[in-house]
């Protein structure tokens, strides 16, 4: 006891010691985030899109910066999947669609004529609501991208292979089974598989359409978690309808309303101090 | 974006409105309780009437409780809707609104207390007319304050803070004269160390309400304005 007060007595003097105090550590969150300080991965100028007559995106302006995540919110039929969607020109493969603007992805504009979508959409790889795993084993769903562009050497499969499933947080779970069928993995397995095949091919830019609105609770804060530790190495672009999930895994927020980009800004300013109206009656749940 | 009263009223969620307005409901309440608090304990003391000092001193029980209860409310609002923007802004001013009114009801409680031992000792010491001077002013600042939190009134809020710089002015000079009557009769040193403790007190009473007023301003223009001169704040105001 006594030696205890002792320790605390000399504990006491050093503090007394030291007087500087220091704050830096202090994380201000969103007041030192700021767009203009970031590196810029892809660009929207100018974006109209249309689906046969009807526009479903009004002169979209925006950045993604490099290694953040930015999150895409509004309600349904906004324009949200269609704005991810064309940042790979997934909107390529449904008729009628037609873009007017562009995109640049490292200062190069994605929609111009020449240029391989094949390999476009290798830089920016796509995760889908419903995960989509290959009726293959769970080593050649990741290996996958890899096979098809000619890559057979099994060493460098196998590296690769590791370093994707640890990527996605998976690895402990699966390296164990690796070559049993990746159908019979959980919802939530299955979703961190596709990432890890998405990942395998090494993509500068990761699109999540949705990527935890069919898993439980758990499986999305794995999700949630790997998104975290996913933005040192990729820039990442995530559309969802949880706006909670926006507001936790985010750096950046675009919120979308029929069609238009009404406010694109860091997240802590967005969700604690909206600059437009719009914005605060969505993340507030007021109707406008 | 700027918000009005109206702002927390059209949630699509009913009962989530109602949650909100009733916090809102609770802490003017508890707001309403501690003012007249304030008020009593100055009467208490200025007409040395020591029934209703005691009375202070018995209310405050009650307005510790009300801190609880509404902090409570917030709690269970912040993990049962995660609320955002303006309705996040609302739920932190009102906890931190309650923390300094719950200060603002000890302070009277310790006006309270003194008024009791000088009615005891009879005869009114000098310092009244300060005490009564700087207590209206404080309790007129805490009124404007809570009204501010009411109407969402940034200018109300604004006045606030600038009437706190008059209060520590008046207090720094009820001071001065009260060495002065100490230095001329030192028998009455204790007696006025007692209206010494009040004027502190009182002037404590304007810094909380100066408190208050700032949370009006974070709450309706989303600015952090603590520990801001009354001159940054209407600067900053004026450029938003």
């Amino acid at each position: 006891m006594e030696a205890q007060t002792a320790m605390n007595n000399t504990d006491a003097q050093q503090d007394t010691k030291s007087h500087s105090i220091d704050i830096s550590s202090m994380n201000r969150g969103g007041e030192e985030l700021s767009l203009e300080k970031e590196t810029v991965c892809m660009q929207v100028k100018n974006m109209d899109l249309f689906y046969g007559e009807k526009q479903a995106l009004f002169g979209v302006n925006m950045t993604i910066p490099k290694q953040r995540v930015t999150a895409f919110i509004g309600p349904s039929g906004c324009g949200k999947s269609t704005l991810l969607r064309s940042l790979n020109r997934m909107n390529d493969l449904v008729d009628g669609c037609q873009i007017k603007g562009e995109i640049n992805l490292e200062g190069q504009n994605i929609y111009q004529k020449g240029v391989d979508v094949a390999e476009l959409r290798r830089r920016v790889g796509m995760v889908f609501q419903k995960p989509n795993p290959f009726p293959k084993s769970i080593y050649e769903n990741v290996a996958y991208g890899l096979r098809i562009q000619g890559i057979n050497n099994k060493r460098i499969l196998d590296e690769t292979v590791e370093w994707a499933l640890k990527s996605a947080a998976l690895w402990d779970e699966v390296k164990d089974r690796l070559h049993e069928s990746a159908l019979g993995m959980s919802g939530g397995q299955q979703q961190r598989l596709v990432i890890a095949r998405t990942i395998a091919v090494k993509p500068e830019v990761l699109l999540l359409d949705e990527p935890a609105s069919a898993l439980d609770p758990i499986s999305t804060l794995k999700i949630e978690e790997l998104i975290y530790e996913l933005k040192d190495k990729f820039t990442i672009a995530i559309v969802t309808h949880n706006m909670q999930q926006a507001a936790r895994v985010s750096d950046y927020t675009a919120f979308m309303y029929m069609g238009n980009l009404i406010e694109f800004g860091n997240t802590d300013m967005l969700f604690t101090n909206p600059k437009e109206k719009k914005t605060e009656d969505y993340i507030t749940g007021r109707y406008g | 974006m700027e918000i009005t009263t109206d702002t927390h009223s059209h949630h699509i969620s009913q009962q989530f409105n109602n949650e909100l307005e009733d916090l809102k409901t609770h802490l003017l309440a508890m707001g309403g309780l501690v003012e007249k608090q304030v008020q009593d304990a100055i009467y208490a003391l200025t007409e040395g009437d020591s029934a209703i000092a005691e009375e202070v001193r018995a209310n405050d029980r009650a307005i510790n409780d009300m801190q609880i209860r509404i902090d409570e409310e917030c709690t269970r609002i912040l993990a049962r809707r995660q609320p955002a923007a303006s309705d996040l802004r609302l739920v932190m001013a009102v906890t931190r609104a309650t923390s300094d009114l719950e200060r603002v009801g000890d302070e009277a409680s310790k006006i309270a207390r003194h008024a009791i031992k000088l009615a005891e000792e009879g005869e009114p010491p000098r310092g009244y007319i300060e005490t009564r001077h700087i207590g209206n002013h404080v309790r007129n600042m805490i009124k404007d304050a809570l009204t501010a939190f009411a109407r969402f009134d940034t200018e109300l809020a604004l006045k606030v803070a600038q009437e706190d710089k008059s209060v520590d002015l008046e207090y720094r000079s009820a001071m001065r004269a009260l060495v002065t009557f100490m230095m001329e009769d030192p028998r009455s040193i204790s007696r006025v160390l007692n209206v010494i403790w009040v004027l502190r007190s009182l002037e404590r009473i304007g810094d909380h309400a100066n408190n208050i007023a700032e949370y009006v301003i974070y709450l309706v223009k989303g600015m952090d304005v603590r520990h801001s001169t009354p001159e940054s704040i209407e600067e900053r105001l004026s450029e938003s």
